[in-house]
């Protein structure tokens, strides 16, 4: 029996019982379209992350006040509550070489209120005039902080693109006063939009001078974060070494009350989120593709027994026990083929509808779509082959005589 | 030809053994057109599995055309079952999904024929058991009984067997597509020379045979020429 035939039989056999085919496919479908959809998910979260953390700034080491491990997460360990960092010790960093920015922050989540009434809750972050050079950050109209705003505890603002239409709308608020924690400020600057829809959106926020964030706005004299800018990627660790070296020194303690993270170790514990987080996604839909294998499995025994006769008569003029098991075995996974074929289609529609209501990022990638072939065909083969089996052992005498 | 030597089947289940057939020794020779008859349960049905090749004897040698089955595996014996014989069942058994060109053509699919190949004998095969062109395209279920025989028949041809068995052909029809059944036997015998067995319990389809093989209770009682032949003439 060459290939055009078999191709012909299953063909008939499948449209015979339209009805039944496309349930059992429908299981396949399901769990294909499922697993697609969650791998896409994940991914885009995975990328979206990346591309975000990347967006923060390059070669960036962050040293923050208290515990934080990377690999347990950076939402841990006191971030805020912790005071152990203070100003002087983003002065101690400079004399380490390698260092081109070192950026001192306060950042809290403040209410902001503009004078027309509008309201928002975002983040302030209190900032030197490096900060534009360590985070990359863009002004796209008027000016980023300066020195002298440090200095002279000026009550000027800078705000991200999403702070800005959330208090003025359409209206331009270059130069307009917004009121943080019932404190008038000047508006000096809006920033460009970065993008990044990640854990935390960088352009919600609005950054006023460090001084000005600590003795007026806080009241505290400590920091939130040091971030620093290292010269070449080669040199993190080295630099890494040093800053913990220096400010164990400093703070007189032999246990780090502080952490020193580098973009590679938060972008390792967020991987390791995010691809923990799709391979849950991908084997909850992989048990529905279980389910919808158990399903052709039940299908092709069923019809194994409804078409006892037809297999004695085959057997009976001259097919071999090849010709029978293949016959089935082709019918199984022409039914899980055609299931891959519309789940990929389902599932990519799912994606795409994913992204474009609910906001989240995906990218439906080639390797998971092979995939989901290779999976439905296997499933085809694994849960087609004990039924093809036990119709090539039938008897064909007695296959002959079944009512 | 066909050279049966003692051959005998035995069924074992457990610790009781029945014997199917016993020393069951005769000849045929191309061209006959021979009956096996007896009640049920005589045990012809399991000489027709024998003798078409779906079933080993326990004991004995069946040549069929000089050649041993009796020691043939599965797959060995699928081979002979395309090439050397033509099934006619009582219940037709055809293809419910499949055209009568189609159902026609199916044994020489396993034997790998081309499909070119395939639909010219089958339309060969069709037009030798008189099988109306217009039908050709039909599915079995819009046929009659005797019709369906009939695509039965060609299917059995198709393949130009050494043999074609009927086991019980005019079982499922009633009198008169049942002498139609048997004409188309005899036509085929007379004009093509087939070798013909005729599996029947009933001896009025029996006189239709040129040699009427009598079996009772597994055994060859009776093997003798049928004097009183009937010719179906409904030409």
């Amino acid at each position: 029996m060459n290939s055009s035939d078999l191709f012909q039989e299953t063909y008939s056999a499948l449209l015979a019982n339209k009805a039944r085919s496309f349930l059992t496919i429908l299981g396949i479908v399901i769990g294909i379209a499922s697993v697609i959809a969650m791998v896409s998910i994940g991914q885009g979260a995975q990328s979206t992350i990346q591309t975000s953390i990347e967006g923060l700034g390059s070669n960036l080491l962050t040293i923050m006040p208290g515990i934080v491990q990377p690999g347990r997460g950076i939402v841990s360990a006191g971030r805020g509550t912790a005071q152990t960092i203070k100003n002087e010790d983003a002065d101690v960093l400079r004399a380490i070489p390698d260092v081109l920015y070192i950026s001192a922050e306060h950042q809290r989540r403040l209410q902001i209120a503009s004078q027309a009434g509008n309201n928002t809750n975002s983040t302030v972050i209190g900032a030197t005039a490096e900060y534009e050079q360590v985070h990359n950050v863009s002004i796209d109209r008027g000016a980023f902080l300066s020195d002298q705003h440090n200095r002279s505890l000026a009550r000027v603002a800078v705000l991200g693109p999403t702070v800005a239409t959330d208090l003025f709308g359409s209206d331009d608020p270059l130069g307009k006063t917004i009121r943080i924690n019932k404190i008038n400020f000047k508006v000096i600057g809006i920033l460009k939009p970065k993008g990044g829809a990640g854990f935390f959106n960088p352009d919600d926020v609005a950054i006023v001078p460090l001084t000005t964030m600590q003795k007026i706005l806080a009241g505290v004299d400590y920091l939130s974060t040091i971030a620093v800018t290292v010269s070449d990627k080669d040199k993190m660790p080295a630099v890494q070494e040093q800053a913990t070296a220096l400010l164990l020194e400093r703070h007189r303690v032999a246990e780090p009350d502080f952490s020193v993270i580098s973009q590679a170790d938060i972008l390792g514990a967020l991987t390791q989120v995010t691809t923990t987080f799709t391979i849950f996604l991908a084997s909850v839909a992989g048990i529905s593709l279980l389910v919808g294998g158990i399903g052709i499995m039940n299908m092709m025994l069923t019809t194994v027994t409804e078409r006892t006769r037809e297999i004695g008569l085959r057997k009976a003029i001259g097919a071999k026990n090849r010709d029978i098991s293949l016959q089935f075995l082709a019918e199984a996974v022409m039914l899980t083929f055609l299931g891959g074929v519309i789940g990929v289609a389902l599932g990519w529609i799912a994606a795409v509808l994913v992204s474009q209501f609910a906001g989240i990022a995906t990218s439906v990638s080639i390797q998971a779509v092979l995939l989901a072939f290779g999976v439905s065909a296997a499933i085809g083969i694994i849960f087609g082959y004990y039924p093809a089996r036990r119709a090539a052992s039938l008897n064909p005498i007695e296959a002959l005589r079944y009512e | 030809m066909i050279l049966c030597k003692g051959i005998a089947k035995i069924y074992k289940n457990g610790e009781i053994e029945t014997t199917a057939v016993k020393n069951a020794t005769f000849e045929i020779k191309d061209g006959e057109f021979i009956a096996i008859m007896g009640p049920s349960g005589s045990g012809k049905s399991t000489l027709m599995h024998i003798l078409g090749c779906l079933d080993t004897p326990t004991l004995g040698t069946y040549l069929l055309d000089d050649k041993d089955v009796s020691l043939m595996d599965d797959n060995k014996l699928a081979e002979i079952r395309n090439q050397k014989i033509g099934f006619v069942f009582q219940a037709f058994n055809l293809l419910p999904r499949a055209s009568v060109l189609r159902n026609v053509a199916l044994p020489l699919v396993y034997a790998g024929v081309s499909k070119e190949a395939r639909e010219k004998a089958a339309e060969e095969a069709l037009a030798s058991a008189a099988f109306p062109q217009n039908f050709w395209g039909h599915l079995p279920n819009q046929l009659s009984g005797g019709m369906m025989q009939r695509v039965a028949i060609a299917r059995a041809l198709v393949n130009n067997p050494s043999l074609i068995l009927a086991d019980e052909p005019t079982g499922n029809l009633d009198t008169k597509t049942g002498e139609a059944v048997l004409h188309a036997f005899q036509k085929l015998h007379m004009e093509q020379g087939r070798t013909i067995i005729l599996i029947t319990h009933e001896p009025y389809v029996a006189e239709h045979a040129e040699r009427i093989i009598r079996v009772k209770d597994g055994e060859i009682v009776e093997d003798s020429k049928n004097h009183q032949r009937r010719l179906v003439n409904n030409t």
